[in-house]
């Protein structure tokens, strides 16, 4: 179909046309099937973070050896899987230790500190403060614009004020945190399969956007009314319409003609919370939505929290959660590490490794849906027991399209964990020279995972 | 900054003639919260509508909601969130049994549109959901919507819910706006704009939207004259919409919001007795009893001592107290033998500071502290040596046992030893708010000190809470906060002293305090718009 012909179409389906509104215009995306993504070109690379909290045990979790093919230590164990599509997950993993959020005399503001350090390379000067935009805000704020999401935020804890994407401050980018609303919004009635039959857009789409342009009329007469820092809620506020309009703009132009796509089965029965057992099937829930909306080019970025910074997971008939047997459990000299608080350790590790399969599990193109991803695992401390912000446990999934090289351990020494955040941001094709702050500014990517 | 001077004269105070002088802070847009934006819904619109609970989640600062609204935004996917709430909200409204008494005209014919009844339609209902009359233009703009929609449709009605999205979309609605304007005495200072007051008496006292006749005043200007002010604060305290402003004002300083969020989660195995249901009837035990008191002009400070509350026969159970009503809610006295009195025995306060799986002494004392008594608890230092309170034999058996290892170490002593021997004496409380008098098989000694007073168990504790100095004060700073929506600034701390001093007069009376607070120069004047926020980094 030729987009002339769309428009006669769209014209019709409203009867007369008597919204005043433009066509969404989009020709920067369509080629001559009028799809969002021209056939042909190379299939999207994705970005998402995951993030597990309170750490792991270091001698446990640390590979011995550097490159590829070192030994799993006994906390990656859970990285020993085959995957369905062939070969080894751990062949799909590279391993970051060693790596450091340096504190430059700033406080080191237990599970704040760390996190902060590595997602946003500033550290922060009050406790429980966002110091500048998480890493995922700004790959999306780059390659969020041509899909029908610019990201999607999750978490399995069931609390849906706690994840760790911010633009800012003040700007939170609230989880999805059941999984049938995450199905809803994204494979709800608004979904277009693009191999299912012809695309009829929905003329109420176009009555939407009539009333975001009533609302952006407004915009100027408000403006005058408020101070500098209304100012910049309100400009989050309209850039928010934006993003609502390119989205109905995109659910008009049809779907990308994509082959691995299609309509997510209904996930089953939810239970949402922080017992163990539920943070690990709501992952597996979300992550095999998500993949099917990557495979759909729904949204190019995503972010995932496993557990919160100070892991309220616990175990069923527990008195204790994960974060206090971090600190409370008895380090038992015989074995060297809490045995209690490390059971999730194993469980955050085995749910990782669930994610990455997951995404692996999706055909797309000669491969999977994890060739064209790079997924960044992460968490807020090294040994939660002390606070560590040395060697913070980090984790890089996929090959980004061919960009990286998973499967190698490479050991940072020392330097700061924003060298991993600046190669990220290099893959995703940003041109970012530095990322960080006084001595968390990094300069140097880290070229063993490159190709 | 602007200096204004404020004078109190008021019915049967007129023995207090004083003069404080106040810099007031700044003004700033408040987003709604979720629960202002459904109220505010729910008193235009319906109260049948089911509005949409998950939109953009509110932000708390500085303790409060309501200071957080000051702050907050609206995200890409909290506005997708918001506009899916407005449609679902619209197609309530209008649906085939209510549109009739809500648009109160009728089309022509329903399957075309018509002008005059889109019209009156959306200038009075968006009057009352902008808190303000509509510009000619931003009508016309909602009026042609709802023409174009309800000729493309074939729908009158449809067309109108799409004229009704877009004011429920519009950050006119999302945020309230606060606007500064010169004072005609004294050009130099500023004042809100009446039809700003008219929000801030509302939100403040109702927490809802203005009514009709609240907006009648705010747009003739009588609510920055002192009689138009003092008229629309006595006819809004007699009001029962006044319950509702109460009950918001202790949920969102108690954050109770974790309750309706089903946030406060408890082990199924170890407190077969905890349901969502049971603990949303805990709150609300705790929301009447607060209520109850407030209203009927006895002392804040009773909150804590009086044995008077409601009960159900569910919390019966959790009390394990015989409820003679079967359904429904009961006025019930706590006997002597239950060793409860006062707000800290309720369920809804022990469970809320409390673990999944245990008490918490800890937190319960830093509740105390920091929001009953407005003192700052500082947060534990990173780097400790956490091994000193490791249970190695495992000897420690009561919590007191357990946190006596805190205090007994320098670095832990100083915080410790503020919250813990408050939270101790609740210990006879478990994570849940039942009552037991061992654990772990050791009895539970419940002994402690309140800054110089001394008492056995959790209702002394209560007791010598009720006479800290610290107490009345705090709710006064408290209730200012929630009412400007911002921390008090240093210009205003004269101004807050007087309110203590009038708050201790008025027998502690909350009515009385509201009443103060809204006719004062911190809730009426303000140094300007808010300059941009300090992000704190990063140059």
């Amino acid at each position: 179909m030729k987009r002339f012909d769309r428009r006669t179409l769209l014209r019709g389906a409203l009867t007369g046309g008597a919204v005043s509104m433009g066509l969404p215009l989009l020709d920067c995306f369509l080629n001559e099937h009028g799809t969002a993504l021209a056939q042909g070109a190379p299939l999207p690379v994705r970005f998402g973070s995951w993030m597990w909290g309170c750490g792991m045990n270091p001698d446990r979790w640390t590979p011995s050896s550097q490159g590829p093919g070192f030994e799993l230590p006994i906390e990656l164990q859970a990285l020993d899987r085959e995957l369905a599509s062939g070969g080894k997950l751990r062949d799909q993993v590279s391993v970051l230790s060693g790596f450091d959020v340096h504190l430059d005399g700033r406080p080191n503001f237990p599970h704040t500190a760390g996190l902060m350090g590595t997602l946003t390379g500033s550290l922060p000067l009050q406790d429980y403060t966002v110091p500048a935009p998480t890493l995922d805000t700004i790959i999306a704020a780059e390659i969020g614009g041509s899909t029908r999401f610019r990201s999607l935020e999750m978490s399995c804890t069931g609390n849906p004020n706690q994840a760790y994407s911010y633009e800012s401050q003040s700007v939170f980018n609230a989880p999805e945190i059941s999984p049938m609303a995450m199905y809803t919004r994204v494979f709800g009635p608004e979904f277009a399969d693009p191999n299912a039959g012809p695309f009829t857009p929905d003329p109420r789409v176009m009555l939407r956007q009539s009333v975001l342009s009533a609302v952006k009329s407004d915009r100027d007469r408000l403006l005058q009314r408020v101070g500098a820092h209304d100012k910049d809620r309100l400009d989050q506020y309209f850039t928010s319409v934006r993003q609502l309009e390119q989205q109905l703009d995109i659910l008009l132009a049809g779907p990308p003609a994509l082959d691995s796509c299609s309509r997510a089965p209904a996930p089953g029965a939810e239970s949402l919370g922080a017992e163990v057992g539920q943070s690990v099937s709501t992952n597996q829930l979300m992550a095999s939505l998500l993949s099917f909306a990557l495979a759909c080019d729904q949204t190019r970025v995503f972010s995932m929290m496993f557990s919160d910074r100070i892991s309220g997971l616990r175990q069923p008939g527990s008195s204790s959660q994960h974060h206090q047997l971090t600190h409370d459990e008895v380090l038992d000299p015989d074995i060297g590490y809490q045995p209690e608080a490390t059971q999730f350790v194993f469980a955050s590790m085995e749910a990782w490794a669930d994610f990455v399969e997951r995404l692996a599990a999706m055909p797309e193109g000669d491969g999977t849906l994890l060739d064209n991803c790079l997924v960044f695992a992460h968490s807020d401390t090294s040994l939660a027991k002390i606070h560590g912000i040395t060697g913070i446990p980090m984790m890089i999934a996929g090959r980004a399209g061919g960009a990286v090289k998973p499967g190698v351990h490479v050991a940072g020494a020392t330097s700061p964990t924003t060298r991993v955040g600046l190669t990220i941001q290099q893959v995703m094709g940003l041109n970012t020279e530095s990322w960080g702050s006084r001595s968390m500014e990094a300069t140097q990517p880290v070229r063993e995972i490159l190709t | 900054m602007a200096a204004a001077l404020l004078l109190f004269s008021f019915a049967g105070c007129s023995s207090s003639n004083s003069t404080v002088e106040v810099d007031a802070g700044p003004v700033a847009l408040r987003r709604l919260t979720a629960e202002q934006f459904a109220r505010s819904i729910h008193d235009v619109l319906g109260e049948h509508i089911t509005v949409p609970s998950r939109i953009d989640p509110d932000d708390r600062r500085s303790g409060l909601l309501a200071v957080g609204a000051s702050f907050s935004s609206v995200t890409p996917s909290g506005f997708e969130k918001y506009e899916a709430a407005a449609a679902a909200v619209a197609e309530q409204a209008l649906d085939a049994s209510h549109r009739d008494e809500l648009v109160q005209c009728l089309p022509a014919t329903v399957t075309a549109s018509d002008e005059s009844c889109a019209r009156t339609f959306i200038e009075r209902v968006g009057r009352r959901l902008f808190r303000r009359s509509l510009t000619a233009e931003e009508t016309d703009a909602r009026v042609d919507i709802a023409n174009h929609a309800a000729n493309t449709l074939r729908d009158f009605y449809a067309g109108l819910e799409l004229g009704l999205m877009s004011l429920l979309v519009s950050p006119e609605f999302l945020f309230r706006v606060e606007a500064a304007e010169p004072q005609p005495s004294d050009p130099s200072t500023m004042r809100l704009s009446s039809i700003s007051m008219a929000s801030r008496l509302s939100y403040l006292l109702w927490d809802s939207t203005p009514d009709d006749e609240l907006l009648d005043a705010g747009e003739n200007g009588d609510l920055v004259t002192e009689t138009g002010l003092a008229t629309q604060i006595e006819r809004m305290i007699a009001s029962p919409k006044l319950e509702t402003g109460i009950r918001a004002l202790f949920s969102d300083l108690y954050d109770f919001k974790q309750f309706d969020d089903g946030l406060v989660r408890k082990d199924s195995a170890l407190f077969p007795v905890y349901t969502q249901t049971m603990v949303e009837e805990a709150k609300e035990q705790t929301l009447r009893t607060i209520v109850a008191h407030l209203t009927s002009e006895k002392d804040y400070r009773d909150l804590f001592t009086t044995p008077e509350t409601f009960m159900t026969r569910r919390l019966g159970l959790v009390y394990r107290l015989p409820v003679p009503t079967a359904s429904g809610w009961e006025p019930y006295t706590f006997p002597e033998e239950s060793r409860r009195a006062g707000l800290l025995s309720h369920v809804s306060f022990n469970s809320l500071h409390s673990h999944p799986g245990r008490s918490s002494a800890t937190l319960r004392g830093k509740f105390v502290r920091e929001v009953l008594l407005c003192q700052d608890i500082p947060t534990p230092p990173a780097n400790i040596d956490f091994s000193i309170v490791e249970d190695t034999m495992g000897e420690l058996r009561t919590a007191r046992d357990r946190l006596e290892e805190h205090v007994s170490n320098q670095a832990c002593a100083g915080c410790h030893s503020l919250t813990d021997p408050i939270g101790l004496a609740l210990e006879s409380f478990d994570a849940v708010g039942m009552f037991r008098d061992e654990e772990n098989g050791a009895q539970i000694d419940t002994s402690g000190e309140l800054d110089g007073i001394s008492y056995d168990d959790a209702v002394g504790m209560g007791q010598a809470l009720r006479d800290n100095p610290a107490l009345g004060p705090c709710l006064v700073r408290s209730l200012f906060r929630y009412a400007v929506g911002r921390d008090p600034e240093a210009g205003e701390e004269a101004l807050l002293e007087y309110l203590d001093e009038r708050f201790a007069f008025a027998s502690y009376r909350v009515t009385e305090l509201m009443r103060e607070v809204a006719l004062s120069d911190g809730f009426r004047t303000t140094s300007g718009p808010r300059e941009a926020e300090q992000n704190g980094d990063e140059s």
